[in-house]
């Protein structure tokens, strides 16, 4: 099921599937997961979970000196008649709930933050209108929390955009009632210098459905850390990605699907393309199919596009299987890269080389992009695609 | 009437052990409506003549000139080439993840012909060349050569030839590979393409197979980088019988 082809060099494309009493995705980390920040010791960059992270580009975020500033990101939420918007303190019984910090940065958010952001969708309520959250920026030092909880049977849009500078190390959540049906797009569009550090919990309640679209262009680094877990059978999560690293740039993204329930399914597919000297992506797709969750389906796929030479790719998909009863579980990754002989083939059908390059990342981007069903999204998306194809020659 | 003339062509590579000249001096003329057929021994640098025409960067021309209707084709990018008229059917065409061939297809007959094609009668022309070539209509949606067969990839490159109507067409080995019926539906597609005068023929092989389908006005015998025998299509029979022993006797390139 694993599968490797066309590596570029300097670039790994390892896989696992494991069969294990005990799980290897829980011991391969530092310390079990805690809201306390404390409970973590301050990475050096040998951990499992820091090895492809460049921590002196964190800029303290990992080991306590980084210090909020005022002007760090300002959270605009825009959402249509129904919703309810509210800004908490740190003592409100929703935070926290969809899932505990694994890392120390994780950690380090939770126990800096000072109000949190929660947006709730009443259940039975269905919205036709998307809920925008910008996060904006201004040049400073920044801890978040966002909780976005959808009631029973609830089907709500999210749009989360961060924009501009910022130093960010933020904790989302989204608790997703029975039967609820939850679309996120998270848009990393940050400028040059900034660094994001985020974990994303999603707890799926029973026969509810989450999707996500992580679409990362921007910053000088950003780490996400999507993680699911299901609160009851039934539940299905899709997990897209999708990434554009360039020169210099190190983007990762880190997924956990934990089926710790029966009958759930997960689907992951993450695509990026990279382009330029040191812009390196890394992924890791971590799925846990606990002895309990018999009937599973999953699958995880990573497909990397190495435009130039001077890009690294690390991708890792783990699988690990703790019962036999399950429907379905796959991997998958590979790396290829847009040649030389690809390019003369393309041109030689009378295609620039420019719109040659082109159409090949706008086609392997293009079966994403179209699933995310926001016209105004997928045009930024692939206006972006441009404007950085065009940076390129 | 548009005649590729290729003078004193002479062409090396960067190899391991230092530069190696592979073409030694190649003169031929090609005009509308004629069909060429270039043939030798492995290693003789046919294939190298047929890169070379379409630009392939591997490729460094040390001398000679290579003019299409008097324009300097030498002087073009690859995809100028192409826009003037040069169309090279490849023997091992790679694959381009990511791009479906109808996006492809339409992408590359946007750019040679300078205008998008009518949506309507695009389909129709596509479908209908497909069906010729009995291609499964399924392939269209397919990316670009991405786990073809040896005979998918070679209709492939035909079908473009179809559609593209370039006005100087070099067919590199590609008959190679091919089962009789494969090798038949292939030939008749260049044929059909050659049946409407309009376009001149280099066809680059090693067996003179293909040439029971498609019959050359003229035969080029390649040997060590050059031309070193020309004539009608008994030429070919010639070399049907005798093989290339003759030719090859202390002048291989290899």
């Amino acid at each position: 099921m694993a599968e490797a082809q066309n590596i570029p060099v300097g670039s790994t494309t390892a896989g696992s599937i494991a069969v294990a009493a005990e799980s290897t995705v829980a011991t391969r980390m530092s310390a079990p997961p805690s809201f306390d920040v404390g409970d973590f010791p301050v990475p050096h960059g040998r951990e499992e979970e820091w090895r492809f992270t460049p921590l002196e580009r964190l800029r303290g975020l990992h080991d306590g000196t980084a210090v909020a500033t005022g002007d760090g990101v300002k959270v605009v939420v825009e959402a249509p008649e129904g919703v309810l918007v509210e800004t908490v303190g740190r003592d409100d019984a929703r935070l926290g709930r969809a899932g505990t910090p694994a890392d120390r940065v994780a950690a380090q958010a939770y126990s800096s933050f000072d109000k949190a952001s929660v947006v709730t969708v009443p259940k039975d309520t269905v919205l036709t209108e998307p809920i925008r959250i910008a996060v904006h920026g201004e040049g400073g030092v920044a801890y978040g929390h966002q909780v976005v909880e959808l009631g029973a049977f609830a089907e709500a849009v999210v749009v989360i955009d961060h924009t501009g500078d910022a130093l960010l190390a933020a904790n989302v959540d989204y608790l997703l009632g029975d039967g609820a049906k939850l679309t996120v797009v998270s848009v990393q569009d940050w400028d040059d210098k900034a660094v994001h550090v985020a974990q994303h919990n999603a707890l799926i309640g029973r026969d509810a459905t989450f999707k996500s679209f992580v679409v990362t262009f921007g910053g000088d680094l950003v780490r996400l850390h999507p993680r699911v877990a299901y609160a009851g059978t039934g539940g299905e999560a899709e997990l897209f990605g999708l990434y554009f690293t360039d020169k210099g740039q190190h983007q990762e993204h880190r997924l956990l699907v934990d089926h710790n329930t029966p009958h759930c399914k997960s689907n992951a597919v993450y695509k990026g393309a990279l382009q330029g000297d040191d812009a390196h992506a890394v992924w890791i797709g971590d799925v846990l199919i606990q002895a309990a969750a018999e009937g599973t389906d999953t699958y995880e796929m990573n497909r990397n596009l190495v435009l130039t030479d001077g890009a690294r790719v690390d991708s890792v998909p783990n699988l690990e299987i703790e019962t036999g009863e399950i429907a379905g579980a796959g991997h998958a990754s590979a790396t290829g890269r847009f040649d030389d002989e690809q390019l003369f083939y393309l041109m030689s059908r009378g295609i620039p080389a420019s719109e040659a390059r082109r159409l090949v990342v706008r086609g392997f981007f293009a079966e994403l992009v179209q699933q995310i069903g926001l016209p105004d999204v997928e045009e930024r998306l692939l206006a972006k695609i441009e404007t950085e194809l065009e940076a390129s020659v | 009437m548009a005649t590729l003339e290729i003078r004193d062509l002479h062409v090396s590579v960067d190899t391991e052990n230092g530069t190696k000249e592979i073409l030694k001096g190649v003169d031929l003329t090609v005009k509308q409506g004629e069909t060429h057929a270039i043939m030798g021994p492995n290693g003789s640098g046919k294939s190298t003549l047929a890169y070379s025409l379409a630009g392939h960067p591997k490729y460094t021309i040390t001398s000679g000139t290579v003019t299409l209707d008097g324009e300097d084709v030498l002087e073009m990018s690859v995809d100028e080439r192409a826009r003037a008229g040069v169309f090279l059917a490849m023997q091992y065409p790679v694959e381009v993840p990511g791009v479906s061939v109808s996006n492809f297809l339409r992408t590359s007959a946007t750019a040679i012909r300078g205008e998008a094609p009518k949506l309507r009668t695009w389909v129709k022309e596509v479908k209908s060349a497909m069906e010729q070539l009995q291609m499964d209509p399924a392939f269209a949606e397919r990316n670009v050569n991405e786990g073809f067969s040896g005979g998918e990839k070679k209709r492939h490159e035909i079908l473009q030839l179809e559609l593209l109507k370039p006005k100087i067409a070099i067919l590199d080995e590609t008959d190679s590979g091919l089962d009789v019926d494969a090798l038949r539906q292939v030939s008749e597609g260049i044929n059909r393409v050659r049946e409407n005068g309009e376009v001149g023929t280099l066809l680059v092989t090693h067996y003179t197979r293909i040439l029971r389908y498609i019959k050359p006005d003229y035969v080029h015998v390649f040997s060590a980088g050059r031309i070193v025998e020309s004539g009608g299509a008994e030429l070919a029979d010639k070399l049907e019988s005798e093989g290339y022993a003759s030719y090859t006797k202390g002048g291989a390139s290899e």
